[in-house]
């Protein structure tokens, strides 16, 4: 397959950036997306230029590193699908592929399609954590969770913290990761504990790294690879609510 | 702003509900009725202020997000987001716009008449005084542009409303798998009768009247 790769690239996060073209001839419909990406960099790098810049690591859709923005879609095409499983049999021959890194100014270009998330890191330390002794595994039928609560906590923390929901929302908003953050401990008694000061300080970090502000338009939802339902926004809602009112005056 | 907007889609009943007398066809009597009540009762006059409040409130808010939603990214996708999400939720500030500007004409053209900061409209003896709100939908109503830019608005406002009727309770975090979807089709029940029942009214006087 052959393909024009028309790719953002950036020096470095103060320099100004503009899109490079790239024709790249005989990529296997077998390659994933980031293959292909690799595949280029090494005809730059015999070329004597310098390699597009790009995040990875697991390559098997699990730790939320790599996350392009392709052809106008989060982590490209298809749904419920990470930038490293993405395959080139999902493109056309002969397609011109326009790739972005996600636009935010929470996430900041370091370098091409390399953004700085560091901002939803910030946000993990604000609460996304319980506190509890270390020691052996308590007893599993002390804290008695229901099957579909388990399963719904299972699922919020299925996020990988890519970023996909701020790149695809209109308004950059970082709800989806918020709420997922939130939701997979406020569903569950070891969570239930500390709720009250984690959806507070979560929150409150979301507002001072910059985000946008939620508008519900579910853009989030759609592009989110692990399929994270906008339900868990409307979870973190009804906590931030209850936190403000219910919560104890601190000393 | 969803507590605010909730206020306002309650505020739409009431007025739509007071409107639709217009047409009893009793030359406005029971319209005029209604009318009088309102602009006499204390309680009415409190809420007034209370509304232009929720107004007022829902307007700043909704400004204040799209600047920060504008902030939130400052350098633009080359290619625009192809998403699937529902249009009325991608451009309600776009309505929110239209529906400000009919308001404002909205006020200037039947309550700054009821103040006295805006002349009567018509010839003189059409409307009866600054009350007869009746007598100034005739007079504008006979327009056909000032119908169909009033028609305009409204269907815009249903737009709006599409959208902003589930967005509230989602925002509010009242969510559930039981209600949610019937909150969907009620939102989209109650958007479209506010839109068709207020774009009557000016039917009525055009063509009927």
């Amino acid at each position: 397959m052959d393909f024009t790769l028309k790719i953002w690239r950036q020096e470095h996060a103060k320099a100004k950036g503009g899109f490079k073209t790239y024709p790249l001839k005989d990529v296997s419909p077998e390659m994933s997306f980031l293959e292909m990406l690799d595949y280029l960099n090494m005809q730059l790098i015999e070329g004597g230029d310098v390699p597009v810049t790009f995040e990875h690591d697991c390559r098997e859709g699990i730790c939320g590193t790599c996350g392009l923005y392709i052809n106008g879609r989060p982590h490209g095409p298809m749904r419920n699908t990470t930038t490293c499983e993405l395959h080139m049999r999902e493109f056309t021959d002969g397609e011109t592929i326009v790739i972005e890194p996600w636009r935010a100014s929470a996430f900041p270009v370091i370098k091409d399609l390399a953004v700085d998330r560091s901002s939803f890191e910030r946000i993990m330390h604000a609460g996304g954590f319980i506190s509890t002794n270390t020691g052996c595994a308590p007893e599993a039928n002390s804290s008695p969770i229901s099957k579909h609560i388990s399963d719904k906590a299972f699922d919020a923390a299925a996020c990988i913290g890519c970023g996909a929901c701020v790149a695809a929302c209109k308004n950059s908003s970082a709800m989806l990761f918020a709420a997922a953050k939130i939701a997979q401990y406020a569903m569950i008694p070891q969570g239930k504990v500390e709720g009250k000061e984690r959806v507070d300080q979560m929150v409150q970090q979301m507002d001072a790294e910059g985000f946008g502000f939620c508008s519900n338009t579910y853009g989030c939802e759609f592009d989110c690879p692990k399929g994270i339902s906008v339900d868990f926004i409307a979870l973190m809602n009804r906590e931030f609510f209850s936190a403000k009112v219910c919560s104890q005056k601190r000393q | 702003m969803a507590l605010a907007g909730i206020f306002l889609m309650l505020f739409l009943v009431f007025h739509l509900a007071t409107n639709l007398l217009m047409l009893a066809g009793d030359g406005g009597a029971a319209f005029g009725n209604a009318v009088e009540f309102l602009t006499t009762n204390p309680a009415v006059k409190i809420m007034e202020y209370v509304l232009f409040a929720g107004f007022l409130i829902h307007i700043l808010l909704g400004v204040a997000l799209q600047w920060q939603n504008y902030r939130a990214r400052p350098v633009k996708y080359h290619k625009a987001l192809k998403t699937e999400t529902s249009r009325f939720s991608r451009f309600m500030f776009h309505t929110g716009v239209i529906i400000f500007i009919f308001l404002v004409i909205h006020l200037v053209n039947f309550f700054f008449v009821k103040l006295g900061w805006v002349s009567i409209p018509g010839e003189a003896g059409e409307v009866a005084d600054r009350y007869d709100f009746f007598g100034m939908a005739e007079v504008m109503f006979s327009n056909a542009w000032y119908v169909a830019g009033y028609i305009l608005a409204f269907v815009f406002l249903g737009f709006h409303l599409k959208h902003a009727f589930q967005s509230s309770f989602q925002s509010l975090g009242l969510n559930h798998t039981r209600y949610t979807p019937a909150i969907k089709v009620i939102g989209t029940i109650y958007a479209l009768a506010i839109s068709v029942g207020f774009s009557v009214i000016p039917l009525y006087f055009y063509f009927i009247h």
